[in-house]
């Protein structure tokens, strides 16, 4: 795009009055504060966030339940974590993610699997309380492998006063002491996943860590321990990042949540630091580590080369030299393989524009890896990031980048349409109508079932999946000859 | 190993490298506290057991791997088949995420819906707001021609009144007077995604006919139901109603949004009954439904209102065809036409062709009451034994109905349906009473990786096999598909029985 940065604000902005002018008014000045366009040295985007979407817009925001259920404590993968309500929640977030795990699913893991109370009128009108021991007792009795139980809640549980609580309480002392987790995650608590999020990391605080106390740890400790904090492990990628940290020198005790286990949670407090990938999802269990055990926290990035290498410095920066030589040796080691694919897909993708709307940490945290390929981002937007998100993403996007917070399907459309990137990359939901116009698409939610996308050996699958997508011939048959 | 530019290795293999296999172990051995293999071991093989089975099949509470979703799921479903129209459900707005997410990734297709975002404050307050201002944005971003309304459970558990809301709004202005606002209440805990569709179908049809003097005419009403082959299905459908020269309407036809063409436009909507179509409706003579427990209410409704109405099990196969076809017939008072004949005549000639790989074997189906239905009769008319039939949302009537199927042929023999139960017990029936092959949907490949019965997927959802959803799988042609799919599967299970050089492939012949 030959366009100057004046120019790309003008034009942003006036693609913003375009799509506020379809909207009544009062919705118009709502979403006004929702999109803007960054301007360089502001200490922030300029844009509103973390507050309610706006009724029959079409936001591509989920609920409190995802937050909990689908991100933070779904992938723990030996408790049993119970869909709580209505039998749809579970369902449609069944085995959705791929949160990659390894273990004998049904007998001592559980993560692709559908637990749910399956609500009748009965049970609301009536209460469900019972139903949850019962559920409980029968859980015990048909998995007797699992490690513990969450109780994740749908909608109605808040609404018909269950006492979650009482139950998880009750059947814990029953069962000698076991962990059992009741997460009042229902669906229309907050604006978005982010509170689910929340939720999720405070009843690891008072459920697991307060429950421990006193509890010896399962092993020895080490001056070089680390837990990976914020990784849901999709197509793998918290093993892509932890054989990076281990081959420094490293040792990891615990992954939260991608094939994480109850005991790596318990380890946790003992860890020398906590290396934080989505900011977003879990900087509140790591403020509170930090508070409570006095573990420190660092934010790392594990997309392309260029981050991969300032993370691993960053990390190695708390520890003592044995740690710093080996981040240098893993740079190093990488450096040619990096190189092999730079040489080979910057050519084919330099230049190239890319707008994103994702959650959690990708709005900014993918920028780089684009960047390492000569990509640029031209538009990027949080589904449910807070003003903290947008902060940190001043360090990551170019004067004049178009920003979007909880975009609606219609903004999102218009803009692209405008825009004329040439990827998108974004969710499930939003990869049919992009690709249908004929603009190609990569999911970076779920890595269009790809991945692993992080550390070193997620890099080149990076690349190669976004030389795919751009340079897919289909696209050059969507217009019939004829016409 | 890293890896080598010249060939990336993603998930698939890059895990199996020596360097993460030690990863996973260690990780494990040091910091998962696991149970000892053998521990494992011994629980796994008790899993399969009888022992088991009796614990599994005593459950009273907790639901495993179901196979049902949603009311508002078969809400939208219904919506999206009529003419310019955006769904509305009204609730919390993770439901909504959720079913865009479940169809697009059923059909790779956009899956476009509204929610009015309700949050705490409605939860205390009740949603009204968000209904008016939720209507009042989705028509005028989105110029829908009709908004279909349905409810997520929580507006249901707080009693939210949508005949009142939906009137308050357009008194507000939040649409035109004589704009098109059809509601049905679809609470998430009574029945499951086809209930759903038979609610908002009914205050769909309801909404135009309600208070209409009805003139007959001739032509004829069709439903489809919540359908999986939606796309192919319906387009066979109109095939064999232009062929037969049937005035026909499709109610609820959502074929063209969910196949829509890159060609460098989004189609928000696409083809659709017309809201005109769906107003003289009223006037058919009879209508016909392809699924009868998906569309209890409607049928009554359309009864009541004074057409006849029939309705049929998802039918598959010749027979089914026939029935279907001369009900038709007898309905409309049209012929059968020669070409059709001649289509049923190649799918019995298939039927023979085939029926020696099929005949005999044993197979598990589970899925909505009706599609259970049409295939177990399919497998019989092939000479299969459709042995355990399960259906979660299946209930007393369908058990005696399916039983009485089972009783009318000798390959139903010993054959058992099992309403309300899930995928979990169906793990422990594969396990203790195995069958050669099993039908269902996606999820149905966890059954195969733990029982290993080969999966033949149909069903809703299939997301990790592209377009069948485009195929029909009703009609003489459709009957064909299906045959074709579960021959495939037979022919490459023989395949892979007997692909060891010097042991087993005297058997791995050419010609089948």
């Amino acid at each position: 795009m030959s366009l100057t940065v004046e120019e790309v604000k003008a034009r942003n902005q006036d693609l913003i009055k375009e799509v506020l002018e379809v909207y009544p008014d009062k919705t118009a000045k709502r979403r006004a504060k929702h999109l803007g366009t960054y301007e360089e040295g502001k200490p922030d985007c300029g844009v509103k966030s973390n507050v309610k979407s706006i009724p029959g817009v079409m936001t591509i925001r989920g609920c409190a339940y995802a937050g909990s259920k689908g991100v933070v404590w779904g992938p723990i993968k030996d408790m049993i974590h119970i869909s709580h309500g209505p039998v749809g929640c579970g369902q449609y977030s069944w085995a959705a993610r791929r949160n990659y795990y390894i273990g004998t699913t049904g007998v001592d893991t559980f993560v692709t699997m559908q637990f749910t109370s399956d609500f009748q009128e009965k049970d609301i009108v009536f209460g469900g309380d019972k139903k949850l021991e019962k559920i409980m007792d029968e859980i015990q009795d048909l998995f007797p492998l699992n490690k513990g139980i969450t109780v994740q809640s749908e909608c109605p549980i808040g609404l018909i006063g269950d006492d979650i609580e009482a139950v998880s309480k009750k059947k814990s002392k029953e069962y000698d002491g076991k962990t059992i987790v009741p997460v009042r995650c229902e669906g229309f608590r907050g604006v978005s996943q982010s509170l689910g999020h929340h939720i999720a990391n405070d009843t690891i605080r008072d459920w697991v860590f307060d429950k421990m106390d006193g509890k010896p740890a399962a092993f020895e400790a080490t001056p070089y321990d680390v837990a990976i904090i914020g990784d849901y492990n999709i197509g793998g990628d918290a093993w892509a990042s932890r054989i990076l940290l281990e081959e420094m020198g490293l040792r990891v005790i615990a992954q939260w949540s991608g094939d994480g286990s109850i005991a790596e949670l318990e380890n946790t407090p003992k860890a020398k630091l906590n290396v934080l990938h989505c900011y977003r999802s879990m900087n509140y269990i790591s403020r509170h580590m930090e508070e409570k055990y006095g573990i420190p926290w660092v934010e790392y990035n594990f997309f392309g080369p260029s981050k991969i290498a300032a993370s691993l410095r960053e990390i190695a920066s708390h520890f003592d030299d044995r740690i710093k030589e080996g981040a240098e040796r893993v740079i190093a080691k990488y450096q040619p393989m990096m190189q092999a694919v730079i040489d080979k897909y910057k050519p084919r993708l330099e230049g190239k524009t890319v707008m994103l709307f994702v959650g959690g940490l990708r709005p900014r945290h993918v920028i780089g890896a684009y960047e390492d390929l000569g990509m640029e981002i031209v538009g990027t937007g949080y589904e449910f990031g807070h003003n903290d998100d947008y902060q940190r993403t001043t360090h990551y996007v170019k004067d004049g980048t178009l920003i979007y917070d909880d975009v609606t399907g219609y903004e999102f459309e218009k803009f692209v349409e405008k825009i004329q990137p040439d990827l998108v990359g974004s969710g499930i939901k939003e990869k049919y109508v992009f690709q249908k116009m004929g603009v190609p698409f990569r999911q970076m939610h779920s890595w269009d079932y790809s991945g692993p996308y992080h550390g070193y050996d997620g890099f080149a699958i990076f690349a190669r999946d976004m030389d795919m997508a751009i340079n897919n011939p289909v696209w050059g048959l969507t217009k019939a000859p004829w016409k | 190993m890293t890896q080598n530019v010249e060939s990336v290795v993603d998930h698939f293999n890059l895990f199996r490298g020596p360097e993460y296999i030690e990863m996973f172990e260690n990780k494990r051995k040091n910091f998962e506290n696991p149970y000892p293999d053998d521990k494992i071991e011994e629980v796994r093989e008790w899993t399969k057991s009888w022992e088991y089975r009796e614990k599994n099949f005593a459950r009273e509470a907790l639901t495993v791997n179901p196979a049902k979703a949603c009311q508002p799921l078969g809400a939208v479903f219904a919506a999206v088949g009529f003419e310019g129209t955006m769904p509305f459900v009204h609730g919390s707005q993770g439901c909504v995420a959720y079913y865009r997410s479940h169809f697009s990734r059923h059909f790779k297709e956009p899956s476009s819906c509204v929610s009015s975002s309700m949050t705490e404050d409605a939860a205390v307050f009740g949603g009204l707001n968000n209904m008016i201002d939720g209507l009042a944005n989705t028509y005028n971003m989105y110029k829908p021609k009709m908004i279909a309304v349905s409810t997520t459970c929580m507006a249901e558990v707080i009693g939210d009144d949508l005949n009142g809301f939906i009137q308050n709004a357009r008194a507000k202005g939040s649409v035109p007077e004589d704009f098109d606002v059809p509601y049905a209440h679809t609470p998430a805990f009574v029945g499951s995604h086809i209930t759903g569709y038979d609610n908002a179908l009914k205050g769909i049809v309801s909404h135009f006919w309600e208070g209409k003097e009805r003139t007959p005419n001739g032509k004829i009403n069709f439903i489809g139901g919540f359908d999986g082959y939606t796309v192919g299905n319906l387009r066979e459908i109109k095939r064999l109603f232009d062929l037969m020269g049937v005035e026909h309407t499709i109610l609820a036809d959502n074929s063209e949004v969910w196949d829509t063409p890159a060609d460098g436009e989004f189609r928000m909507y696409d083809g659709g009954t017309t809201l005109d179509d769906a107003k003289a409706a009223i006037n058919a003579k009879a209508t016909i439904s392809m699924q009868e427990y998906c569309t209890e209410k409607t049928l009554a409704y359309i009864k009541e209102k004074g057409q006849e109405v029939a309705a049929f099990n998802h039918p598959v196969g010749v027979a089914a065809t026939d029935a279907f076809l001369m009900e038709v017939a007898r309905i409309t008072g049209k012929a059968i036409p020669a070409e059709l004949t001649k289509e049923r005549g190649r799918l019995v000639d298939a039927i023979a062709d085939s029926s020696a790989h099929i005949h005999g074997k044993k197979f598990a189906i589970y899925g909505d009451p009706d599609l259970c239905y049409g295939l177990a009769s399919f497998l019989m008319e092939l000479g299969a034994e459709p042995v355990h039939v399960l259906s979660t949302n299946g209930g007393k009537e369908w058990e005696i109905k399916m039983q009485a199927l089972f009783d009318s042929s000798p390959f139903g023999k010993g054959c058992k349906a099992y309403p309300g139960k899930d995928l979990w017990h169906m793990r422990s029936l594969l396990n203790t009473e195995p069958v050669d092959f099993l039908i269902g949907n996606t999820y149905g490949k966890y059954l195969e990786r733990d029982t290993g019965t080969p999966l033949i997927r149909i069903g809703f959802p299939v997301f990790d096999r592209h377009h069948h959803h485009r195929y029909p799988v009703w009609g003489y042609q459709g009957a064909m598909n299906v045959l074709v799919w579960v021959l495939d599967k037979i022919f490459d299970e023989m395949d892979k029985n007997t692909i060891i050089p010097a042991k087993t492939d005297y058997s791995y012949d050419i010609i089948r």
